[in-house]
């Protein structure tokens, strides 16, 4: 590559002039509302944007280059809200299927917290969500998607379905409806926020 | 959407032809909501410029994220990353990546913003 450097104009922007990004995730099985959640609340059109699966992708050591007939897609839906002036808040759907677990640890990297979707007549296919989260130790929060047709179950009785950790806030929400998603990431930011508060408490205690 | 809409198992030789193979950016820099703005308004000058090279550094006249420079030019992470890196290089482009593990600061931050929406 040349290495003769274009005499480029005065930068226009300090790099801490530049947005900062924070990112959620929305979790969930297929069906429960992802998707949704994530146009309902974005002020772009929610993007669709792929990554590809390569052996290099998957962290194994190949030597012999990228495989072009061995890749596959990952689709992602993702949305963006401003903020204020420089802070913008990202929304990721993560995607479905465990061989996608690689994606997941991307998009979980640095992420504020996370939301859960699920519909209380499948919970099961939210179950490796919340696995994830508890692993990696990501706070978040459950959020029963209101779908039309499904018994409405007191909170409680889903919390002990999914056997979750007492402090793990469960909500209702309609990923259709602004308001209710709205409210459903300022439960997820303030667990978040109490989490950090009593780590930073107790470091500074030991 | 089903399970198999995740997936597109067909082949991506054109955009891998693109970066020649090479699969990781050298710059560790590229994160899904990394932000992105050009420096320069053209890549007169160099060689081995693609006409991808030069897509993305118009889309970045203003700052703008990784994420939405791959659903904006229709290419994969991957690719974006390899000639974003190129772009680094030849510095013609500013980075901003994302803190890598947000402070109780920052949070209190987002959540003044979310409720004031
Ligand atoms: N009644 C109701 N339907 C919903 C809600 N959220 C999503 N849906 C519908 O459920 C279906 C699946 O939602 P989608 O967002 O595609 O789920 P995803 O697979 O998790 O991305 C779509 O037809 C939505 O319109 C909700 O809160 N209430
Ligand atoms: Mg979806």
């Amino acid at each position: 590559m040349s290495s003769i450097v274009p005499r480029g104009k005065t930068p226009p922007l300090a790099a801490d002039d530049l947005p900062q990004a924070v990112k959620i995730l929305v979790a969930g099985g297929f069906g429960t509302g992802k998707t949704t959640l994530v146009s309902t609340i974005s002020e772009i059109t929610p993007f669709h944007t792929e990554e590809t699966l390569t052996r290099a992708s998957i962290g194994i050591d190949d030597t012999s280059g990228v495989e072009l007939k061995a890749t596959t897609t990952v689709a992602m839906d993702f949305g963006r809200i401003t903020l204020r002036d420089r802070l913008d808040l990202f929304l990721f759907g993560t995607p479905g299927q465990d061989r996608f677990w690689f994606m997941w640890d991307e998009l979980a990297a640095g992420a504020l917290c996370a939301v859960v979707l699920v519909d209380t007549r499948r919970l099961p296919v939210s179950f490796p969500s919340i696995d994830y989260f508890e692993r990696r130790r990501l706070p978040f929060v459950v959020a029963v998607n209101s779908f039309s047709g499904s018994r409405a179950y007191p909170v409680e009785t889903v919390r002990a379905a999914l056997d979750l950790n007492p402090d793990v806030p469960v909500v209702m929400c309609d990923a259709r409806q602004r308001r209710s998603v709205k409210d459903l990431l300022i439960s997820a930011l303030e667990h978040a926020l109490a989490i950090e508060e009593r780590a930073a408490a107790r470091e500074k205690t030991s | 959407m089903s399970d198999s809409d995740w997936v597109d198992d067909g082949p991506l030789v054109r955009p891998y032809a693109l970066v020649r193979g090479r699969t990781r950016a050298r710059h560790d820099v590229f994160d899904l909501v990394a932000f992105v703005v050009a420096l320069v308004d053209t890549l007169q000058g160099w060689i081995h410029i693609e006409p991808e090279h030069t897509r993305l550094l118009i889309l970045c006249r203003k700052p703008v994220s990784v994420s939405e420079l791959s659903a904006g030019t229709n290419l994969p992470i991957g690719v974006v990353r390899v000639l974003l890196g190129d772009l680094l290089d030849m510095g013609a482009i500013r980075v901003r990546e994302p803190s890598e593990r947000p402070s109780p600061q920052l949070i209190r931050e987002v959540l003044t913003g979310l409720r004031a929406l």
